[in-house]
């Protein structure tokens, strides 16, 4: 089993007649992924490297039975196309855009409330769960079926967590890149408990990043509830007071959101914090008996 | 993107927000014309403020105040040209190149407003305080009941009730209520309209005749929305940022320069931090943060090295890539055209893993040029602190 995709996934893309939408659609479709059509007002009614092209979010669903999307839109269209899938019903709402502006996400997330969808992303990878279903950017080729949940901020980090995992030989169940934004749709305590409902999950690993307060609250929710062992990371141990490290939510503000009190926080949850990114895969290892 | 004080204040002029009357000045003359023009107009006083984008200005002693014209151009020959070094701009400090002057006010109290954005409800929040002129940080930490909040409904926007509750909240009394609300109304909405990632008036004042202004002005602007606001993107001002983050900018490389003698080179922001985290971790320090991002090409491979180089406090470069959008073999691609090109001397370790990378490896071991390849992260960053410290 796995979280959040399976086999029975169907995807359409919003942004698919695009450089990056036709390239990632293809890479989707070529992992095994349901890719049933896209999304690009003004070329509805065409076909784009075989798949049916629609104006509306709406009416693909319509006509595909569409349970889940990925938006590869540009950033000033981006947090209208996540509120156009929203408004359609789509249960699994997948934002690769970066650089969508705040405001727009502020209005985006407050009009999704209570429309049942849930959302990765915005400025992240999407979702994989190896051997059935790949919803998103990262190389499927690095992954392997198994049994630990990743959930990370980061794009490339997970990748590499993935990578240092499926080199011991231990497989993933899903793989969630929530995003590096300051506003996202699922946060590292929605995976968690994702994660922990999933039978197929026996052990996670847990990467956050410096800025916010997103790994404490999901450090305390896991001290209270979680029944497997956690790994842990956190980037930005050298990043200076002030600065953006690349992403929008990164950024220590007044001595708050350090990775020193966030590995502490985590700590003392009880989850596995390594002080290394080169010790993530190793640690699961020893979580799990491997 | 930060702007000036001046620059905040004209945006909230134009929105109604009160602030004190006042002009820009770049040479003393300008300062003595801005003075003379205040004082005619029925100013007791003028306060000559350094315009460079950090706090703490008037204990760096960049904030003086003048009783006469005079005085205004003496202050102003003072202070223009000089380096200003406060708690936020490090021991460099900055030159200062501009000066606003501005009518003083019969002070009576100084209270705190801010926007942010709160990351946990993905909602804007509007905070007051009595401590104006602390840092909110420091009230945060002392006494957090202490700030007063309002949630922005994102349809709605702040709503007179709230303005209401948070004026009489801070002890303010009628007529004060009676401007501090559509004071307060407008900020919400200029931070709203201009896409403000921050805003902070501290301090927010009250007049011992009845008055309220914003003394200071602190507005930063969401870099994501800047392509709807064309004329805010034209109040830049690059001799406030390290001239090797002005040219990273320029090809959409992020770029952040730090202390020690590591350049790195990474793709993903998360992916970055982590490289410098193991770095340290390996006994070195990184001169830099560098994401080249998801889509790199050659051209900006080429760029990247170059802004890596002429930091020169660099000894030694490691490059850790882990292909995802971006495929290994332009990167690398990429690095052969920028060793040849900039003659690069200085030992270089590379990490390359995902799409593409047996095209990758293949490219760099074919280049004939003395890479150094590194099979993991760990591997990667013990390497490249030893070459760092062998040139050292």
């Amino acid at each position: 089993m796995s979280v959040l995709v399976d086999k029975s996934t169907r995807l359409i893309v919003q942004g698919l007649t695009g450089k990056e939408g036709t390239f990632h659609a293809k890479q989707c479709a070529e992992y095994g992924t349901q890719v049933v059509g896209g999304v690009t007002p003004g070329k509805g009614g065409t076909t784009h490297e075989g798949w049916p092209v629609f104006n509306t979010v709406q009416e693909a669903v319509e006509k595909t039975g569409a349970n889940a999307t990925v938006i590869f839109v540009p950033p000033p269209g981006g947090g209208e196309a996540i509120m156009e899938a929203a408004d359609a019903g789509i249960a699994l709402i997948v934002c690769i855009t970066e650089g969508i502006p705040a405001m727009d996400m502020i209005k985006a997330w407050a009009y999704m409330q209570g429309k049942g969808s849930r959302l990765i992303g915005p400025n992240c990878p999407g979702v994989i769960s190896p051997g059935k279903c790949k919803i998103g950017i990262m190389p499927g080729r690095i992954h392997k079926e198994g049994s630990v949940g990743i959930v990370s901020r980061s794009g490339t980090l997970t990748y590499e967590a993935v990578h240092q995992l499926t080199q011991r030989g231990i497989g993933q169940s899903t793989a969630i890149g929530i995003g590096g934004d300051p506003i996202i749709g699922t946060t590292h305590i929605d995976a968690m408990k994702l994660f922990n409902d999933d039978p197929d999950t026996e052990a996670v690993i847990m990467i956050g990043e410096i800025g916010g307060s997103a790994e404490e609250t999901a450090a305390a929710w896991v001290k209270a509830n979680m029944k497997k062992p956690v790994v842990g990371f956190i980037a930005g141990q050298t990043a200076p007071e002030g600065r953006r490290m690349g992403h929008a939510g990164a950024i220590i503000a007044g001595g708050k959101g350090t990775a020193e009190e966030k590995m502490k926080v985590m700590t003392d949850a009880g989850i596995h914090v390594v002080v290394s990114p080169a010790e993530m895969g190793e640690a699961v290892a020893r979580a799990i008996g491997k | 993107m930060k702007i000036h004080e001046f620059q905040a204040k004209d945006i909230l002029r134009k929105y109604g927000v009160a602030v004190p009357r006042g002009e820009v000045a770049s040479t003393r003359d300008e300062a003595v014309s801005v003075a003379r023009m205040l004082f005619e107009q029925g100013a007791t006083g003028a306060v000559v403020k350094a315009q460079i984008h950090a706090g703490g200005r008037g204990k760096g002693g960049g904030v003086k105040i003048a009783k006469t014209v005079e005085q205004v151009g003496e202050l102003a020959a003072q202070i223009l040209g000089m380096n200003l070094v406060t708690h936020q701009t490090g021991p460099e400090g900055r030159i200062v190149r501009q000066l606003l002057v501005e009518e003083t006010l019969p002070i009576e109290r100084e209270l705190y407003l801010g926007i942010v954005l709160d990351r946990a409800i993905s909602k804007l929040v509007f905070m007051a305080s009595k401590s104006g002129g602390m840092e909110i940080e420091e009230v945060a930490a002392k006494d957090p009941a202490a700030i007063l909040k309002e949630v922005i409904d994102p349809g709605v926007g702040l709503t007179g009730f709230q303005a209401r509750r948070l004026a009489f909240n801070l002890g303010m009394r009628g007529e004060q209520v009676k401007q501090a609300v559509p004071f307060m109304i407008a900020l919400a909405k200029a931070n709203q309209e201009m896409d403000c990632s921050l805003m902070e008036i501290n301090p927010f004042i009250t007049t011992t005749d009845g008055r309220v202004f914003a003394l200071d002005a602190k507005v930063t602007f969401d870099d994501n929305a800047l392509f709807r606001h064309p004329d805010v993107r034209e109040l830049r001002d690059i001799h406030e940022e390290d001239p090797l983050e002005v040219e990273a900018s320029k090809y959409n490389l992020n770029y952040i320069k730090l202390d020690g003698t590591v350049g790195c080179m990474v793709n993903g922001a998360g992916l970055a931090m982590a490289t410098m985290d193991i770095i340290k971790y390996a006994g070195g320090m990184p001169a830099n943060f560098l994401d080249v991002g998801g889509g790199a090409n050659a051209e900006q491979i080429t760029h990247a090295f170059e802004i890596l180089l002429s930091d020169h406090a660099v000894k030694a470069v490691l490059i850790n890539i882990f292909g995802g959008i971006l495929r290994v073999d332009t990167l690398a691609k990429g690095v052969v055209e920028a060793a040849r090109k900039t003659n690069i001397q200085l030992p270089i370790v590379l990490r390359l893993e995902g799409t593409n990378v047996e095209e990758g490896r293949k490219i760099l071991a074919e280049s004939g040029l003395n890479f150094i390849v590194a099979q993991t992260m760990k591997d990667a960053a013990e390497k490249v602190v030893a070459a760092a410290a062998g040139i050292q």
